[in-house]
């Protein structure tokens, strides 16, 4: 999020798109019942199926699974010709002004310099005009063809509300009816915010539907406003905290990258992250990369790490390839390369594609470790459950070790919402029989294998043996040294960069903000970002005062939201170019004269002057990216892209199959179904009734919503002769499931290219274990594809047949 | 040979001197008591559900729960045993044109103007009534009672069928309750009746009196029966 | 006592953390199944009201968890029959429910998904006690609570028959009715009721009759000016008013709502049961045992006489009375 959970009850319309919030947030979505409420808010929900959101919504439009971005470019289209534009906004914080090189350019759906052997684009032109003083070169004026406001013109032309009613399936009156909802919001005084889930990011393309709407919010001039903003809700309590920390094969801590193999120093690698600002006068915050990477090597290795070592560089493993996401793992696994897997808080056989290939790939391992608090499908991937999980048990060799963790209720520690908050919190509750908090066990594993490397060596020891692991008890770091670890502390007495006379941070002492943080070894830091979340003052995530300054629903003093407990990111950009605010109605931040003052942190430099200063300081531009050069492998502007199964051809190149920018395995190619056999767009996703894969086990939330099912529309069910509450069959080209029907008047058969297209709906959260009745997920369907940036697997939008089924036989 | 017009095959003179008169034999005396038993059973049950000035008589039961189970499986019971009843009864009961002669002279029943009265069958209409009436009301009351039993028939009907299953349920005991008073009261108030359902015979003298015809041609079978 | 609250609890304020006393229990009784002339408490509590905004309720059901939760009851893991109720039915373990309608609006051509949470509407009026037999079964308290005390429920589901709403559920397994008791053990020490607790965006609220009738105005207020005409109150007159109230976008057309009834009043064939047919009957028992027992007592019995004997023996024996000489 850019914004935070309590901000919603600051905007004037919310867009649910990509999302089904009040089914999948609905703690989240007061905030939205609160904006309706009390400020008479609109809300607009867009999706395949009239869902709960859409039953509190002031207007709902049916779109077809996977054709957001057609829709989003449309609107943008319908703002740029229509006069709803942000125009100050547009014109000094956005790129609009900035030229881009000649190459780029876009034709037949796609841009130029794609290499059908690499599925890659060559990018080298996807970038601006650099001028002779090393800035990038713009024309305040957008008169330049080359501007990138004339190039998204020029991009959008097509996307006009034909196009989109043919692509999406929206009828165009309703398409229209948001565009002018939508449109009015461009207004000074007007606010939008968007709020997306899994349904945006779970496709082939999915990164570029975010930015889609990020785009659209920058010409609304809506980021950094209260109540604005692009915001991702996070489908876990903690999986903010996730990316935060890094969790990714490609990331450490803070969102700084594991060295590529081609980084073969620490000079190389740093040299990349030097990051010199494209504008005079811009911070280019990025700049201080290597103050966090110093302090993160400071953590992880304490003295091992010394400038003569590089910072102890070597230590950390490089890539060979971009990443090593899930679904490459399994790839590897199925083919028989991977011999250990430690599974921890993941049900990666109900939660990643292709059961049947995760099923090969989990039989293919030597040992197999689950750290869970339940007994998942993962877990028991070998055991026979008739139709629900067809095995041969005699066949798999796998060794499971299960050990039981505790939930988060039973353990202490933060987790971090998607507003960014670290909330601290409590066990409610001890854990039963053996189950040990996850940092008991990783430690105990540890500290064995440490002791191994030590008396018997290895081929490279170093990283093991040095690893800093100063806890009062080895055996279990307490969740407040580990927190303190990720805040950073100095190790020698810090002094300010401009005063060498002036202390900043004796040695020892918790930093406050990771400006204290330094790249001479001074300052060691686990988490730059989280810095300030455990300062000398105490626990700031586990504050708890929920008073209000200004009403703004910043709420300063209840936990501590990263960076520098900053609630709304870009705020900067709530003022206008003498730093007054926009809407004096949603005054967050203002210039004074001299400094940044307000209700929020300011996401600038306390006394950087508006003029000068641009608000998106994490670019090097100083500004919002409506271009956004080599960022994105598919594309510097989002472009339309069917799923990899569709039930229709790529209107702007019917060649073109899917994200054409998107990885895909050998074999998972073959595996993808046609139209011709598999007429039917098939969605997955949640109800409100249960959390993923853990609530099954819970016999209140199995008593609310028992038993696997699909969902179709009233005409499909009457197609293919199938009735309300009757078994049916629903398979793709991996695999079938089985389930009960719910026919709804709620899905709507719509009609794109000219075709009839069905949906079929599929909920997860049902699988062989737990209390609820035996059932399938999702994934038993889905295809071994993700998103072309980040990997998310097409959850949202494949193929599928259904036909009814006969009554399961009674045991 | 012909069924006899005003009396049962089975009754009988069961003695000459004096004259007693069989009128009910064994079962239909045990059967008739099965049936008071737990009509009264019913009654006292029924009234503590109908009105809370009579909740106590529950206690008899052992409480509400215990009544309120115990009461409609009685309900069935009597049922059971009434409607054996009905078979052995019903064709006597059977309207006759001499009834509505007595019927219009039913102030001379109660002043005992016997001779203004017609000579009459085995039952007198006032029998009848009582006969048909409780014939009736039991049905509605075992049918109403049914659609209201929540212990095993919780969806038998709607609740507005409900509703007016219990109004019918009521009315109809209520009905029923009366009609047992004037049966009981009429078999005080009749000398020489209760012997009937006691010892299973009656005086020639009350034969005579009320049942002349019931008499008449029990005894002319009588007369010829064991001659032939 | 300092801790003691002085009253209700919105679901919205914080209510208090600390224990409290209970601010009301069996003396604010003012009306008992089954028992005439209750003693009237001396003061009158504030009425108190939840109320269901159904326009701002997304259906998420975790009001029935809730009061699973707080009830501690099972409601035991069903079957999908094809739609989103389940259980499928309010149940002796399942006091609320949420019921889905789908309509397709021919006004807007629209199609609405109403869900409603069903359950104890707390009438002003209860049919259900003026319908039980039990003594003591069911309660109200002068905040409007109707209560079931299943120490006194004997099961004959009367309370069934009698409430407007078809709410209570009889046990099969200890023969007990249930409903939402509106969480009259939470509300006596200051809490709300589970489920206004646990509903993520406040369309369960929580108060007294008043507040909470003037925050519909406000909710009724917003749904007009969203296109909503005929938005209002659900607090049905022919029940005395509910403490249990709904605001719906179609006030006009309850029956939207999965059947939420028209002109709710307790049945007149209830009333007419209850009320004429109890007098009318008892009288009319009474006056006939007593006739009957004057007339025994007062009037000639009907003897069989001296003659009908002789007759008979003439008739049985074909001949004169033997002794016909003491004539």
């Amino acid at each position: 999020m850019t914004n935070a959970w309590t901000d919603i009850k600051n905007t004037d319309l919310v867009i649910v798109m990509g999302g089904n919030a009040a089914e999948a947030h609905p703690c989240g979505f007061k905030w939205v019942t609160e904006a309706k409420a009390r400020r008479g808010a609109k809300l607009i929900v867009v999706d395949p199926r009239y869902t709960r959101t859409a039953s509190v919504a002031d207007y709902y439009a049916p779109i077809r699974p996977g054709a957001d971005i057609a829709f989003l470019m449309g609107v943008i289209r319908w703002c740029m010709e229509n006069d709803k534009i942000q125009w100050e906004y547009v014109r000094n914080y956005t790129n609009a002004a900035f030229l881009v090189k000649d190459g780029f350019g876009w034709s037949d759906g796609m841009f130029n310099g794609y290499d059908e052997e690499t599925r890659s684009y060559d990018m080298d032109d996807w970038e601006y005009q650099i001028g002779d003083d090393g800035f990038a070169m713009t024309d305040p004026t957008l008169q330049d063809p080359r501007c990138v406001w004339n190039l998204l013109r020029e991009h959008v032309d097509v996307y006009t509300p034909e196009f989109v009613e043919n692509v999406t399936g929206t009828p165009r009156d309703k398409f229209l009816t948001i565009c002018e909802m939508i449109g009015e919001c461009s207004a000074p005084d007007r606010v939008m915010t968007s709020v997306y889930a899994l349904g945006w990011t779970q496709h082939s393309k999915g990164a570029q539907n975010i930015r889609g709407m990020a785009m659209l919010q920058l010409i609304l001039g809506n980021i950094g406003m209260m109540g604005g903003g692009v915001n991702a809700l996070r489908g876990h309590a903690n999986i903010q905290g996730l990316t935060d920390l890094g969790l990714m094969s490609n990331l450490i801590p803070g969102y700084m990258n594991i060295p590529r193999d081609t980084e073969i120093d620490f000079e190389t690698y740093i040299a990349g992250k030097a990051n010199p600002p494209l504008r005079p006068n811009q911070i280019s915050y990025w700049q201080n990369y290597s103050k966090f990477f110093v302090s993160f090597q400071k953590a992880m290795w304490g003295d091992a790490a010394t400038e003569e070592n590089d910072w102890a560089y070597d230590y950390l493993p490089k890539l060979d390839v971009p990443t090593y996401d899930i679904l490459r793992m399994f790839d590897m696994m199925s083919k028989g390369e991977v011999n250990l897997y430690f599974c921890q808080g993941f049900n990666p056989f109900l939660s990643f594609p292709n059961r049947a290939k995760l099923l090969s790939a989990l039989s293919k391992l030597k040992l197999l470790v689950v750290m869970d608090p339940l007994q998942t499908e993962t877990a028991h991937f070998w055991q026979d459950h008739g139709i629900y999980n067809d095995v041969d048990m005699a066949s798999i060799q796998t060794e499971v070790l299960e050990l039981p963790t505790t939930c988060f209720a039973e353990d202490e520690g933060a987790t971090v919402n998607s507003g960014r908050w670290l909330q601290w919190h409590w066990p409610g509750a001890t854990a039963p029989g053996q189950a040990k908090p996850d940092t008991w066990i990783m430690s105990n594993i540890f500290l064995r294998v440490r002791e191994l490397y030590r008396t018997e060596g290895g081929v490279f020891p170093d990283p093991i043996v040095n690893l800093n692991w100063e806890y009062e008890d080895p055996m279990e770091p307490s969740p407040q040294e580990l927190a303190k670890e990720m805040n950073g502390r100095a190790l020698r007495d810090v002094y300010d960069l401009a005063d060498p006379q002036k202390l900043l941070v004796p040695a020892g002492e918790q930093v406050s903000t990771f400006a204290h943080l330094r790249d001479d070894g001074s300052t060691m830091a686990g988490c730059w970002i989280f810095a300030g979340s455990f300062t000398p003052e105490g626990n700031m995530m586990a504050r708890r005062d929920n008073s209000d300054l200004g009403d703004t629903g910043t709420f300063l003093k209840w936990s501590f939201a990263w960076p520098l407990n900053r609630r709304i990111l870009y705020n900067r950009a709530s003022a206008d170019m003498k730093g007054r605010p926009w809407d004096p109605e949603r005054t967050l931040i203002e210039w004074n004269g001299e400094k940044w003052v307000g209700f929020d942190v300011p996401d600038t430099a306390p006394t950087a002057k508006p003029e000068e200063v641009m608000p998106f300081i994490m670019t090097h531009e100083g500004v919002g990216r409506l271009f956004s050069r080599k960022m994105m492998v598919d594309g510097p502007f989002p472009t339309h892209m069917e799923p990899f199964e569709s039930p229709v051809e790529n209107v702007l190149n019917r060649k073109m199959r899917g994200n054409p920018a998107a990885r895909i395995f050998p074999g998972d190619l073959e595996q993808l179904g046609t139209s011709a056999d598999f007429p039917f767009v098939a969605t997955s996703y949640r109800l409100t009734e249960h959390f993923h894969y853990w609530t099954k086990h819970n016999k209140v939330n199995a008593a609310l919503q028992p038993e696997f099912f699909v969902e179709i529309s009233e005409e499909l069910a009457a197609e293919r002769g199938i009735t309300k509450g009757g078994r049916v069959r629903v398979w793709s080209n991996r695999g079938q499931v089985w389930a009960k029907a719910v026919v709804t008047k709620r899905i709507k058969p719509m009609v794109c290219d000219g075709k009839q297209v069905h949906v079929v709906g599929i909920p997860l959260h049902w699988g062989f274990m737990g209390a609820a009745k035996k059932g399938f997920g999702p994934n038993s369907l889905t295809p071994f594809v993700g998103d072309a940036n980040i990997q998310t697997p097409e959850y949202k939008a494949f193929l599928v047949n259904i036909e009814p089924a006969a009554e399961e036989p009674v045991a | 040979m012909a069924r006899p017009q005003f009396s049962e095959r089975g009754d009988h003179i069961a003695s000459h001197e004096p004259i007693r008169v069989s009128r009910y034999r064994g079962f239909t005396r045990a059967n008739h008591w099965v049936t008071a038993a737990c009509l009264i059973v019913l009654a006292i049950s029924g009234l503590a559900l109908f009105d809370p000035a009579l909740y106590f008589l529950t206690g008899l039961f052992g409480g509400g729960q215990t009544t309120r189970w115990l009461h409609p499986i009685v309900g069935v019971v009597l049922f059971v045993s009434f409607a054996l009843m009905f078979v052995q009864l019903w064709r006597l009961n059977l309207p006759r044109r001499e009834d509505a002669k007595w019927m219009a002279h039913i102030g001379d029943v109660v002043k005992q103007n016997e001779d203004k009265l017609p000579e009459l069958g085995k039952y007198n209409p006032g029998q009848k009534f009582v006969f048909w009436g409780m014939s009736g009301l039991i049905i509605l009351v075992i049918v109403t009672g049914v659609a209201i039993w929540e212990q095993f028939f919780p969806g038998l009907v709607s609740i507005p069928v409900r509703r007016i299953a219990v109004l019918v349920h009521a009315l109809s005991a209520v009905a029923i309750i009366l009609v047992f008073i004037v049966h009981v009261y009429a078999a005080i108030w009749t000398r020489g009746t209760l012997r009937a359902m006691t010892r299973g015979t009656v005086t020639g003298g009350w034969a005579y009196r009320h049942h002349r015809k019931w008499l008449r041609e029990i005894a002319a079978r009588d007369n010829k029966g064991p001659a032939e | 006592m300092k801790d003691t609250a002085s009253g209700p609890t919105t679901a919205v304020s914080n209510p208090p953390v600390q224990p409290t006393e209970a601010y009301f229990d069996q003396g604010d009784i003012t009306r008992i199944s089954a028992t005439r002339n209750v003693p009237q408490p001396d003061r009158e509590l504030t009425k108190l009201a939840k109320l269901i905004d159904v326009s701002k309720c997304i259906g998420c059901k975790a009001c029935q968890s809730a009061c699973v939760e707080w009830n501690d009851t099972d409601p035991g893991v069903g079957e999908n029959v094809g739609v989103y109720e389940n259980p499928h039915d309010l149940t002796p373990d399942m006091f609320t429910l949420m019921r889905f309608s789908e309509w397709e609006n021919p006004v807007t051509n629209e199609l609405e998904w109403l869900i409603r949470k069903d359950g104890c509407m707390h009438c002003e009026d209860p049919g259900c006690l003026k319908a039980c037999p039990a003594p003591g079964a069911i309660v109200q308290y002068s905040n409007g609570i109707v209560d079931f005390n299943h120490d006194n429920c004997i099961g004959c589901g009367y309370c069934v028959t009698g409430c407007p709403f078809n709410i209570p559920r009889i046990s099969d397994t200890d023969h007990k009715s249930y409903k939402c008791t509106l969480c009259s053990d939470r509300v006596a020490v200051g809490q709300g009721p589970a489920c206004a607790k646990a509903c993520p965006t406040q369309a369960i609220v929580f108060g007294t009759k008043d507040d909470m009738k003037a925050h519909a105005a406000e909710r009724i207020e917003d749904l007009k000016s969203r296109g909503y005409d005929n938005a209002g109150l659900y607090d049905p007159e022919g029940v005395g008013g509910t403490h249990v109230m709904y605001v719906l976008h179609h006030r006009d057309q309850p029956g939207l709502y999965a059947g939420l009834p028209e002109e709710p009043r307790i049945s007149p064939v209830v009333e007419g049961w209850k009320g004429v047919t109890k007098t009318a009957g008892l009288a009319a028992m009474g006056i006939a045992a007593v006739g009957a027992t004057l007339h025994g007592l007062f009037a000639r019995p009907n003897e069989v006489e001296e003659h009908d004997e002789i007759e008979a023996d003439r008739i049985v024996d074909g001949q004169e009375p033997r002794d016909g000489g003491q004539l």
